[in-house]
């Protein structure tokens, strides 16, 4: 559904998935916007169906054009096929080429005009109305969610939206056939509605986290919205910095303060926290960094998704710097990930980088409710030592973790730096101390039993499609058709894409005799990434693009029917 | 039970500094384990934060909890310590360099934030652990240093006792280590203030800066009337020298932060997001 600003588009699309949830059924909604501030043209993305989605579709089933201003510029993110149907206005002049050319056919529905009809009635209305009847989609929990959302503010306002949905529906009959949604399954299900960045918020909260301070920039700006209200809640805090520098540095003084504490950032925000990631690493002190990547480089284009922040995360450290980079690979998985990375990087004492991404970050899904893990970030506490004893931050421990104090606590007190020290936080220039430290700490992070949590393996194969990030669910979607086809794939979704775990990939790896990796860069780093750090049984094929297409199930689909010959 | 009390000696650590002979700092380093000890507060619950210079190596040079960051983030780590922990007594320590040119965007929004803390800046006028480079706070016209351009930089000195009262320190001083009893008393009372505390202490560089020694004839111990108007705050510094020493200004803004209290269990988030 698209339009250019105040047409209504994602008030319209919102109150669809509210009524699709109320109805039992499972939707992804991916928006699509121009640059403005306010206003401009916007497309609301919807797939809806009535098992889980976890990815985008290949085609659109229905394009609902509100207007044609400014839609061209969306016209490749809005694949169509010779069996979608357009709708659109007939006042809104003429269609477009790029959907000419789709073969979809086109339909006209004079929304302005039966908008007209109804007091205070608007185009959005009709437009909604019209898309459900079209699809089959009951009208009860419509008018339901219309209700919730306008009968108590303004009861003209209600009435009007009713009307026009009824009026939509009516004009429905007029557009031909079309696709139906089918009856819903999950009604009595315990689902979920949320976006992957209110998710990324609530999983630092599950995992312990309590101060958060952050700078606003898009596409992650929304993880600050969630955190700036759900954290003072349970007693935590929440600070706008006044720059990323501020931010990463501000959560490393609370975590050495005791407390868990996170930022979020995207791209060019991660860029100025780096050298913060550094005193992070070499003091000790853990911090979580949410990168919600965007198309980059520089600042790219803000509002659309790409997965290219990787070789940054990873080694945009100076020095030799070992540290936690995790992703997650659905909308539910924000929550997850982000929980296990706070509970890692206060376990390991150690910065860790939630790599999200705009596809994940901005989408609003109806999910399963996702499963109250136990992963709740928790330090090694430090004892005072002996009377006489020097008390040692850094001791050399077998492990590699040393016990941590909390600053209150008598008889630790030590001084957190960046310099290179020894045991007990003196700065050296030794040889000697500086590679004690270097071995133990990276020994905690190589050291550690990340269970198995490091990757989403799915199914079997000779074929293995190794991926990660948002493009899990196309994957998914493309091995389960080529399932279908008769040809066997394993999915192998990285969660844990630092530290390396070399022998765990091996073993999944194991009589695989052919791999493909899919992406979304332009410089392939994750295959890159792949083939430099681990030993590979097979060369890699590789399946990618930069953003802000989204890889599609049916390109991946397609590679491993070829690949299965 | 009689209270545990420390003394001046029970916050310095023996970390040997790597100041040079007659560096200012060692005497700003008394003052501050001084004023910690003449306000009763205990190494466990005191922290000196810094970034990076010759003054920020001070952490380790205390017996409290101490974090040497990185160069220009000292106020941000402070800030986060304090408003995580408000029950520590927090100081950020640092010089001219750290404070006012790689960290000036912080000390501007620390001012505005009015955190609970009190930073010390040990002015010098110099870049004094990269060699003698000029400094924000360096004269136009210096040039003394093969360092320095010829003829100076030509760029107007940072005043931060202005900044900083433009920018909304609650509590606005100038110290100097040649009078490190003073200059005790002024870090106390700067503890003391509720909010951000902003204490400038000229502490020089003799190594770079040989003409600073000086500074012992020309700088004027409590030679500052202070006041809680800002305004007449600001037309005193007009006709402030750089050499005058003592409190300038007491505000009352309230501290930034409010007081953490959890009105939800965590399980109780699920609720906005549950269907």
């Amino acid at each position: 559904m698209c339009g250019s600003g105040g047409a209504g588009v994602m008030t319209a699309a919102n109150m669809f998935l509210d009524a699709a949830a109320e109805a039992g059924f499972y939707a992804l909604f991916g928006r699509s916007s121009g640059p403005q501030i306010r206003g401009g043209e916007a497309a609301a993305l919807v797939r809806l169906g009535v098992d889980p989605i976890t990815s985008v579709d290949d085609t659109f089933d229905i394009m609902l054009a509100i207007d044609w201003q400014g839609v061209q510029r969306f016209a490749a993110e809005l694949p169509l096929s010779k069996n979608s149907i357009v709708i659109c206005d007939p006042s809104a002049g003429e269609v477009p080429e790029a959907y000419v050319k789709s073969g979809a056919r086109i339909v006209h529905l004079p929304m302005k005009d039966l908008a007209k009809a109804i007091p205070g009635g608007r185009p959005n209305m009709i437009a909604l109305g019209a898309v459900a009847a079209l699809i089959g989609f009951p009208v009860a929990p419509l008018t339901e969610v219309l209700g919730k959302s306008l009968k108590k503010k303004r009861a003209d306002a209600f009435e009007a939206s009713v009307a026009g949905v009824k009026a939509g529906a009516e004009a429905a009959a007029t557009l031909g056939e079309c696709k139906k949604i089918g009856a819903p399954k999950a009604k009595d299900v315990k689902r979920w509605t949320i976006t992957g960045n209110y998710g990324t918020g609530l999983g630092a909260i599950r995992g312990g986290v309590r101060f958060c301070a952050a700078y606003p920039i898009t596409p992650a700006t929304e993880v600050l919205e969630y955190l700036s209200s759900a954290l003072p809640k349970v007693g935590g805090v929440f600070v706008q910095a006044e720059d990323e520098l501020a931010s990463v540095n501000m959560c490393i003084g609370a975590s050495y303060g005791g407390e868990a504490s996170i930022t979020s950032t995207a791209g060019p925000g991660l860029s100025l926290m780096i050298e913060g990631l550094g005193l992070s690493m070499a003091s000790e002190t853990p911090v979580v960094v949410v990168d919600v990547q965007r198309v980059g480089p520089s600042t790219g284009i803000a509002t659309k998704c790409e997965q290219s922040d990787l070789n940054i995360a990873v080694y945009g450290l100076h020095g030799d710097a070992p540290h936690l980079v995790v992703a997650p690979n659905s909308i539910s998985d924000c929550i997850f990930t982000t929980q296990w990375g706070v509970y890692l990087a206060e376990a390991l004492q150690s910065p860790c980088i939630v790599l999200s991404d705009q596809a994940l970050g901005q989408s609003r899904g109806i999910i399963d409710a996702p499963a109250d893990v136990a992963f709740v970030g928790k330090r090694l506490v430090a004892e005072a030592p002996a009377e006489g004893e020097v008390f040692k931050r850094y001791a050399n421990t077998a492990s590699g973790i040393s016990p941590m104090p909390v600053p209150g606590q008598p008889g630790c007190q030590y001084t957190a730096d960046g310099l290179e020290h020894t045991e007990t936080g003196t700065p050296t220039s030794q040889s000697s101390d500086h590679v004690m430290q270097l071995d133990k700490r990276q020994r905690k992070l190589t050291g550690h039993d990340y269970g198995n949590h490091w990757a989403t393996i799915e199914g079997e194969g000779d074929i293995a499609v190794i991926t990660w990030g948002s493009c899990t669910g196309a994957a998914r979607e493309a091995v389960d058709r080529a399932r279908a086809d008769g040809v066997n794939a394993k999915l192998i979704a990285l969660r844990l894409i630092y530290p390396t775990r070399p022998e765990h990939l091996g073993d999944a790896l194991k009589g695989v005799k052919k791999i493909l990796v899919v992406e979304q860069s332009h410089l392939g780093q994750f295959t890159r990434y792949l083939r430099g750090e681990y030993d590979l049984p097979v060369k890699p094929e590789q399946l990618s693009r930069p953003g802000p297409l989204p890889m599609r199930p049916g390109e991946i689909h397609a590679r491993l029917l070829k690949m299965g010959k | 039970m009689t209270a545990v009390t420390y003394s001046a000696k029970d916050f310095k650590s023996d970390v040997k500094p790597v100041w040079c002979p007659g560096c200012g700092d060692y005497a700003v380093l008394s003052s501050i384990t001084k004023a910690f000890a003449d306000l009763g507060l205990a190494p466990h619950q005191t922290s000196v934060v810094s970034g990076i210079g010759c003054s920020s190596r001070i952490p380790a040079y205390t017996n409290t909890y101490g974090f040497h960051s990185i160069h220009g983030r000292a106020l941000a780590v402070g800030q986060g310590l304090k408003l995580a922990r408000p029950d520590l007594t927090v100081l950020v320590a640092g010089g001219d360099g750290d404070g006012f040119s790689i960290g000036g965007n912080h000390f501007l929004h620390a001012c505005r934030r009015n955190v609970d803390l009190t930073y010390i800046v040990m002015d010098n006028r110099v870049y004094g652990m990269t060699k003698g480079q000029p400094s924000p706070t360096t004269e136009s016209d210096w040039d003394a240093s093969a360092m320095a351009p010829p003829g100076g930089t030509g760029m107007t000195p940072f005043h931060p006792l202005a900044i900083a009262l433009a920018a909304g320190a609650n509590f606005v001083a100038r110290g100097f280590s040649g009078d490190p009893n003073g200059t005790a008393a002024i870090i106390a009372e700067a503890i003391k203030h509720p909010g951000f505390s902003f204490v400038a202490i000229m502490s020089p560089c003799i190594t770079f800066r040989e003409e600073q020694r000086e500074w012992k004839d020309t700088m004027r111990k409590v030679a500052i009337d202070s006041t809680n108007d800002a305004a007449q705050a600001a037309r005193r510094l007009m006709t402030d020298d750089g050499y005058n020493c003592g409190v300038l200004y007491r505000g009352n803004r309230v501290s930034y932060g409010k007081e953490k209290i959890a009105t939800a269990q965590v399980a109780d988030l699920d609720a906005e997001f549950t269907l």
